[in-house]
């Protein structure tokens, strides 16, 4: 076995100088009515090109998004990821080390946190950021709590746009707390400001939003932070698509208290879901009460620069039952992608690729929307999502343009049942004009 | 064999001295490190897409450099970064055991890693046969019944389990408040009993490292929700009396949970569903190989028996004849941890590794990680202190108290003395019922030759403890910097480069 280095020569030297005849005698605490009998049922083992040609054959099953023209987001979203990223990311002395606990042989992991930090920072236009969440789902949960605790109040009120899973997980993260979550309609497609002000009380603790929301519309952050400041409550905006801060206002330039997210745009394969990146930001007088990690700049004994895990005092391995969460591992690897991604794209790439995407999916969304029995079903500007009303059932049209080898958007009967003709389509910078062309005229072949 | 002792001398990894600025002090304005097309759709002005009072005040301030800038900048900080590929990781607890090369060969396929969680399960059918058949794997190895994969790590599958317990309890109309943990527990337990909501108590260890029977029997009221065990337990040892926890907890009415960390030392040994335990997480990122990417990703399955199956977080993953699908339409689930299905691309990393292993491979696995920990152990008493002197599983604490004691040398030192001989150190500190605690984990994939390399550094630095105890005291010497000023960077914090 080629992952276990012991012949049996240095087996016999290590029972010999363990004092013990057998392996079995070093299992011998184990009480015999719970030991196995036999070995365990499970396939045999595979070499390894049997192993590389069964896999090839499981994911030759699939069909991925090399082989479709992708028009689907919500959530996860088909970005161009440049060379540096895989090259650099992924060096086996990142991908294999372990979290930084020795600083003095870690300062190329804890450096490249910090920088990460530093550039969720920029994104967002936030104090400080952490070094990572597991998603953006479970990061907005996490911020619901951080905004109850920081407020003690107990009530949050969510905006039915955003991504229905965060909802989901959000509920599964309070459900159980002496915290309510109240639903805020969104019928345009955004956040209805007034709507908002008359859901708000004293005891909320926070207003959760998305925007670009999961419709692609872009809210009235400014106005809906005030409705949350004017009662003492707290602005958390979750971003699904942080490419869309290249171009659009970013959360901090509107007030918002804490940032969440989902980094997976950011240079990470859409890899069936996950791994992603969740992202959580907020400002600095809050930064006591943030979960997971943080890396800190400091010096060593002689003065020299250096990078340390810090405030360490929130986490669990200290605080135990009174950690501010108890998150351990993270994504740093993602969090590194997203570094990566982010120093590659530079200042004028960022702008760059959020501009196509913004008007690749505006182009689309025209197109789209000129065709008979298609219409807009929200008429907020979007980022490079849009919803359309559709003459056909969306998954019958999803049937008939897989035939072209064409992703169509995300039906949202499933997560909206009065919005069971609605489809929500993502126009990526790696969409061609051609490619949506090609779209256009299928749906134009369909109606 | 083991070599010819020769006293070893210090010789730290090869990693940079150099410095490297921030990656925003590097490049210069105007510089640019992208290359993306040109729009092919026809110009609108921007204000006809987004209106300006909806677009950035100001563009954020990222660097402005050159593909070689970015790649010479990670080059340079990989130089400064210790990993499993450099060298030993005798982690106690964390199991940080070789990644195969091959695991990222097939996570990597286009065929895997470009599969959007949205896409038709039609088009994922290799997907959730994957998932599907990991599930039937993780369930025999463990004696589970079932096994969700959405938890992102240990700590997030802990709250999952512990949410899902409580439902289950609330199904039956009882209220349980507490729960209880021993008092080695990983600090995520307690962390995550009270964000699922519990009251926490803990039960102290008896003098053989095990749970303190007396002392747990009186504690289980009919208020307790759970027990949660780490078996092998943080001493590395063995609860001898499991089978009696698990009658006690039993008896009243509460559930066994086990923290995963510490399987490897059980695989194909002893099946936690065997034991009495009814609900578990595992560390893919531990036992089963997916690489720990310097703090993250994990993947933390929970696998549970049949009574909780109900709750599992949704989608599960059924196979309908030939056909593969994800089933959302589960009334008792309680709902989602997180978006979409797990850690996937780490799944697959688990599956590759259980299939390259088979059934024997894993139990050889499990038999050679205690072995080395056995082997260690014997070669290293006589140098430091051993509170639990008992055949010790995959792991084992030792205690530098003798080094405090008489030397002034705490166990932090000796930990910081272990970077100049070219290791990374031992898991320290922790359990917290063990002083000065040192906790080695050798795992199944470490040489002979590594091990001795190790004990004899070991050996060498509890001599220094009292020869020479300053070199310990300030150590380390040898690396890229030495011991850094963690009271000023808690105190005023930088957290971020400012322009």
């Amino acid at each position: 076995m080629k992952y276990i280095p012991a012949t049996p020569a240095e087996r016999e030297h290590m029972l010999r100088v363990t004092g013990v005849r057998a392996v079995d005698d070093l299992f011998a605490d184990i009480p015999r009515e719970v030991r196995l009998r036999g070995p365990l049922d499970l396939p045999p083992a595979m070499s390894d090109p049997e192993l590389l040609a069964h896999a090839r054959r499981l994911a030759g099953r699939n069909t991925d998004c090399d082989q479709l023209a992708c028009f689907l987001g919500a959530g996860a979203y088909d970005h161009f990821i440049p060379s540096t990223v895989p090259h650099l990311a992924l060096k086996p002395e990142f991908l294999t080390a372990y979290t930084p606990y020795q600083a003095e042989i870690m300062q190329g992991e804890l450096q490249a946190i910090f920088e990460y930090q530093s550039l969720m920072c920029e994104l967002t236009a936030m104090d400080v950021a952490n070094a990572s969440m597991y998603d953006g789902a479970s990061a907005t949960g996490e911020a619901a709590s951080m905004a109850a605790d920081l407020t003690k109040r107990p009530r949050i009120l969510v905006s039915t746009a955003v991504h229905p899973e965060y909802r989901q997980v959000l509920r599964t993260f309070t459900s159980h707390l002496r915290l309510t979550v109240e639903d805020l309609p969104a019928p345009a497609g955004i956040t209805d400001p007034a709507a908002a002000e008359r859901a708000m009380a004293d005891d909320v603790a926070a207003l959760i939003i998305q925007s670009p929301n999961f419709f692609g519309c872009l809210e009235h952050g400014e106005a809906l932070a005030r409705v949350a400041h004017d009662r003492g409550a707290l602005l958390v905006v979750a971003i699904a698509e942080p490419i869309s801060l290249g171009l659009v206002r970013a959360p901090g330039e509107y007030g918002a208290d804490i940032v969440t997210g989902e980094g997976q745009a950011l240079g990470n394969a859409l890899n069936f879901g996950g791994p992603y990146l969740g992202m959580i930001a907020t400002r600095d007088a809050f930064v006591r009460r943030l979960p997971g990690r943080l890396v800190g700049r400091t010096v060593d004994t002689e003065g020299r620069p250096g990078y340390v895990l810090t405030l360490q005092t929130r986490e669990q391995h200290i605080r135990r039952a009174r950690a501010t969460s108890n998150i351990c591992t993270n994504e740093s690897l993602n969090a590194l992608v997203a570094a990566v991604y982010l120093s590659t794209l530079g200042r004028a790439g960022v702008q760059h690729v959020a501009e196509l995407n913004a008007r690749k999916a505006h182009y689309a969304r025209g197109r789209i929307a000129a065709l008979r029995g298609y219409q807009l079903a929200f008429a907020a500007p979007t980022f490079n999502e849009f919803v359309v009303r559709c003459p056909l059932p969306p998954e019958e049209i999803n049937r008939r343009l897989l035939e072209h080898r064409i992703l169509g958007g995300l039906p949202l009967g499933r997560f909206y049942p009065e919005l069971a003709d609605c489809w929500l389509v993502c126009v990526t910078e790696t969409r061609t004009r051609d490619e949506i062309d090609r779209l256009v005229g299928y749906l134009e072949t369909l109606g | 064999m083991s070599a010819p002792v020769r006293p070893p001398r210090p010789a730290a990894p090869p990693l940079a001295r150099r410095p490297v600025p921030v990656i925003f002090e590097r490049g210069a304005p105007g510089r640019v490190g992208y290359s993306l097309p040109q729009s092919d759709v026809p110009d609108v002005p921007l204000d006809a897409i987004i209106p300006a009072a909806q677009r950035r005040l100001r563009p954020a301030a990222l660097p402005e450099v050159s593909e070689l800038d970015v790649v010479r900048h990670y080059t340079a900080l990989s130089h400064r970064n210790y990993s499993i590929d450099e060298g030993f990781y005798p982690l106690g607890s964390c199991t940080m055991k070789y990644n195969p090369k091959i695991n990222e060969d097939v996570a990597r396929q286009p065929g895997i890693a470009r599969l959007h969680p949205y896409q038709p399960e039609e088009l994922a059918q290799g997907a959730l046969q994957l998932l599907w058949e990991l599930e039937h794997d993780l369930a025999e190895i463990s004696g589970m019944d079932r096994v969700t994969f959405q938890p992102a790590a240990g700590a997030h599958g802990e709250m999952t389990a512990l949410l899902m317990i409580r439902r289950y309890f609330e199904d039956r109309g009882e209220r349980r408040t507490t729960v209880v943990v021993p008092d080695s527990a990983h600090g995520t337990n307690p962390a995550s009993a009270a964000i699922a909501g519990f009251q926490v108590i803990e039960v102290k260890s008896d003098r053989r490292g095990n749970i303190d029977l007396e002392a747990l029997r009186a504690v289980l009221t009919p208020e307790v929700a759970a027990l949660m065990l780490t078996n092998p337990n943080t001493l590395g040892l063995f609860e001898e009396q499991i089978r009696e926890v698990a009658r006690a907890v039993h008896n009243v009415g509460a559930q066994l949970y086990l923290d995963g960390a510490n399987f490897n030392a059980i695989l194909g040994i002893t099946r936690p569903g065997d034991q009495g335990f009814d609900v578990m997480h595992f560390n893919l990122h531990k036992t089963f190989t997916t690489p720990h990417g310097g703090g993250g990703p994990g993947a933390g399955a929970v696998g549970v028996r049949a009574h909780l199956v109900p709750y599992l977080p949704v989608p599960t993953i059924e196979r309908d004849g030939q056909r593969f699908v994800l089933d959302y339409d589960r009334p008792k689930s309680i709902g989602k941890v997180r978006a979409f299905y797990g850690n996937f691309g780490n799944l697959v990393r688990a599956y590759t590794y259980i299939r390259s292993m088979g059934a024997a491979g894993l139990r050889e696995a499990a038999e050679m990680a205690v072995l080395n920990a056995n082997y260690m152990l014997r070669r290293l008493r006589d140098h430091y202190d051993l509170p639990y002197d008992r055949v010790c599983k995959h792991e084992f604490v030792l205690s530098g108290r003798r080094q405090r004691d008489r030397h002034h040398v705490t166990t932090k030192d000796m930990a910081k003395r272990l970077l100049d001989y070219g290791f990374h150190s031992p898991t320290i500190y922790f359990p917290l019922i063990v002083e000065e605690a040192i906790m080695i984990e050798p795992t199944e994939t470490e040489s002979l030759q590594t091990l001795d390399a190790f004990i004899d550094a070991m050996t060498a630095i509890a001599q220094e403890a009292e020869t020479n105890p300053e070199i310990v005291r300030s150590a380390p010497h040898e690396t890229p910097v030495t011991r850094l000023d963690d009271v000023t960077a808690a105190r005023k914090p930088i957290l971020r480069w400012r322009p």
